[in-house]
């Protein structure tokens, strides 16, 4: 396998909105892509150390989000508050094996996922490694994928919350925690936008 | 397209566009710094939220369950069980709960939790919303200055859930009747609060703790008296059945009640405040102070069926104490077995007759005591068992004096007193009958009768002569004397010459009387008369005058 040639090698930069590949020597010095408007780098500035910074602020938002109750459910049989993992070992505990796998999924599964996935992608890319160049670009696309279904969480949630308003029978309120886990979500997805997987290639000449 | 031109233009352009943007990326490490601080503050937050974490021991753990069973205070949730297990010896069930920060104040020495379980008692009702919630523990805060974080649960929900105002007494009793925690306390028959708790003291007598309620526990004052209210008290007295209950809860789960003891409880006052003593009904609750027991001792030469301890004792009719025991001894010398009955008296209650007896210093101690009641029994108190009730056999003791009664020893120098007894006046009729008996059992009754016999036979042969003889003449008799009667009655009709003659001459000799009455009469009013004759009457004030003119 002849060995990939650098866009800079070739003296081209992507616009990474459009797709547009530009010669260098065409930009002007405001730097906007000729097709779609947009600011065109040859990689995004500071990158990393953005990438790094959502990634530690999702970190500290999901010790919170697992440790206060994310919901608060009363009726006739009392009051409870549930945690994440509380409501999952829940769920198990009553037989219901596939919503627990779900939500496990979900809410502690990817995010754990996308924090080991970022991290790895920051650790390997900061030493120009040359490991797996290319199963870390299909990972940094399932990071972006699987993002969005870490909501999963805050959806069943606001669901449950705005369904489930019988007053004195059962009344559900969502808790603190949601509010962070759903800061975990939006945060992480930050981290995964503001890595630029072109560093993934990038090499110590 | 070459290489060479570029790496200059590259130098070239992001040179003076990253120092323009460089503020950017660092505004970035805002947001982690953010949420390190929101987190760290929330994590401060809820540490200092946190309440205390207490451990409860309970004998039962039914129905606690982790994460569902609150701790309420006043029906407010102040905490949840956090951890439910059992204590190293397995002999309690140890339950462990998180209480809120504010709850921490609640927790003293003697702050008390139980677990709320529905109840079904025969006065009242509890806890039956726990049926759908599931149980919690209540919670009563103490008074103690010392907090603490375990405890050791009540088994039963106390009476008083949250102090509310009023007083709390204790009552001294032999024994508590059939009270129950929670049964109701009456001042006339109005409740005013109740039986909070009850506990065998290690002397064997039972102590009731009550709770009178604010507006009453002014009722009660140092004369105040006591009484076990439970049951139905029927009297059948001079003035008829007298049935009496303070309500029908009380009837089937006991009560109590109170009331204002005898004047003479006033002088007698004292003790310890809110301490009492519980009697076992109104009566004797109200009688007057006992003062102290003095023992007695009886020796009856006779059983004494229906005689048992608490039997009473009867000084002239009135009763002074009770039977304490009654015992069988054995005498050596004739080979007897006495009934020994020990008793206790109260000279208190000869009221004021005990009074006299103090002024004269009879009581000051128990030789003077001893010495005047071997007085009495000089001039004949006896003990005698005497029967209460014809129909029950129930004796009582009465101490009276008996002055027909053989001379007795007194030794006043025993203790207790050995008072000299005479045999009941059942036993005493008893055994007059017995004598009646034996001597009718001697009579010579088979004598008798054969001499009957004899004369009975004398007497009809005397009849039969009678019968042929005498008869027939009396028949003449009596015919004869039947004629002379019809005579005797034709003389006597009112048309007889007889009777007419004899009705004249009484209507003419009446005449005569009355004439001479009337000359009687002149002769009272005028004496004069027999010298000078009659005179003309001419005053007009005698109304008897005109009358009498028209007589000689």
């Amino acid at each position: 396998m002849t060995p990939l040639r650098q866009s800079l090698e070739l003296g081209l930069v992507l616009c990474r909105t459009c797709g547009l590949a530009v010669s260098r020597a065409s930009l002007k010095v405001d730097q906007r892509c000729p097709r779609c408007q947009s600011r065109i780098e040859h990689r995004t500035p500071f990158s990393t150390e953005m990438t790094l910074a959502w990634l530690i602020a999702g970190i500290v938002f999901y010790i919170p989000a697992n440790l206060l109750p994310v919901m608060h459910t009363s009726g006739l049989l009392g009051e409870a508050d549930s945690t994440i993992i509380g409501g999952i070992l829940e769920f198990w505990r009553s037989g219901d094996w596939d919503i627990a796998l779900l939500i496990f999924i979900a809410s502690v599964a990817v995010p754990l996922t996308k924090f080991i996935a970022i991290g790895l992608l920051l650790l390997t890319v900061g030493k120009s490694s040359r490991w797996q160049q290319h199963q870390r670009t299909v990972l940094y696309r399932v990071v972006e994928f699987i993002g969005y279904w870490s909501m999963l969480d805050v959806i069943v949630v606001a669901l449950t919350s705005a369904l489930m308003q019988f007053q004195v029978l059962g009344t559900a309120e969502p808790r603190a925690g949601i509010a962070f886990f759903c800061g975990v979500v939006v945060v992480t997805m930050l981290s995964a936008l503001s890595f630029d997987p072109r560093l993934i290639w990038d090499q110590r000449v | 397209m070459s290489a060479a031109p570029t790496p200059p233009s590259e130098e070239e352009i992001p040179t003076p566009v990253v120092q323009n943007r460089r503020w950017i990326p660092r505004l970035v490490w805002v947001v982690p710094i953010a949420a390190a601080v929101i987190g760290i503050s929330l994590l401060i937050r809820n540490w200092e939220n946190a309440g205390p974490r207490i451990t409860i021991s309970f004998l039962r753990g039914e129905g606690v369950q982790v994460g569902k069973t609150l701790i309420k205070y006043r029906d407010v949730t102040v905490g949840h069980v956090s951890a439910v297990g059992l204590s190293a010896d397995h002999q309690t069930v140890l339950v462990s709960a998180d209480l809120s920060k504010d709850a921490a104040s609640l927790l003293k020495a003697d702050t008390q939790f139980w677990v709320v379980r529905p109840r079904i008692g025969v006065g009242s009702v509890s806890g039956l919303d726990t049926l759908l919630t599931g149980v919690y523990i209540g919670m009563k805060t103490g008074a103690a200055t010392l907090s603490e974080r375990d405890f050791v649960g009540l088994e039963d929900p106390p009476a008083l859930s949250h102090g509310p105002r009023g007083r709390e007494l204790q009552l001294h009793a032999a024994r508590a009747g059939s009270l129950a925690i929670g049964a109701p306390v009456y001042f006339r028959q109005f409740q005013v609060g109740r039986v909070i708790d009850e506990n065998l003291l290690p002397d064997g007598s039972t102590r009731v703790t009550v709770f009178v309620d604010a507006p009453y526990d002014g009722f009660v004052k140092p004369v105040t008296r006591f009484w076990n209210a439970s049951g139905i008290d029927v009297k059948l007295g001079a003035d008829g059945l007298n049935v009496q209950t303070e309500s029908l809860a009380a009837v089937l789960a006991g009560g109590l009640a109170f009331d204002d003891g005898p004047i003479e409880a006033l002088f007698a006052a004292g003790g310890t405040p809110g301490e009492f003593t519980l009697y076992r009904n109104e009566t004797e609750a109200m009688a007057p102070p006992d003062g102290d027991p003095h023992y007695i001792r009886m020796r009856f030469a006779q059983g004494l069926r229906g005689l048992e301890a608490g039997a009473p004792v009867e000084f002239v009719g009135v009763n002074i104490g009770s039977v304490v025991a009654v015992d069988l001894g054995y005498e050596h010398q004739d080979r007897s077995f006495p009934v020994i009955v020990t008793a206790k008296v109260y000279p208190r209650r000869m009221g004021q007759a005990f009074e006299a007896l103090a002024a004269q210093g009879k009581t000051e101690s128990e030789e003077t005591l001893a010495a005047f009641v071997g007085t009495l029994v000089k001039r004949g108190l006896r003990a005698q068992p005497r029967s209460g009730s014809l129909l029950t056999e129930k004796l009582y003791i009465a101490l009276d004096f008996l002055p027909a009664s053989p001379r007795a020893a007194f030794d006043a120098s025993i203790r207790p007193l050995e008072l000299p007894t005479v045999n009941g006046t059942f036993q005493e009729l008893e055994a007059n009958i017995g004598r009646l008996v034996t001597k009718v059992n001697d009579l010579p009754l088979e004598q008798i009768a054969a001499d009957l016999h004899t004369d009975l036979k004398d007497l009809h042969e005397t009849l039969s002569e009678l019968h042929s003889r005498v008869l027939p003449s009396a028949e003449d008799t009596l015919s004869a004397l039947h004629r002379t009667l019809d005579s005797a009655d034709q003389t006597l009709d009112v048309q007889s010459p007889l009777q007419r003659g004899l009705t004249e001459t009484l209507s003419e000799s009446r005449s005569t009387l009355q004439a001479v009455r009337e000359l009687a009469d002149y002769l009272d009013r005028h004496p004069d008369a027999l010298l000078r004759g009659r005179r003309p009457q001419k005053m007009p004030e005698s109304p008897a005058a005109p009358s009498s003119d028209a007589k000689p």
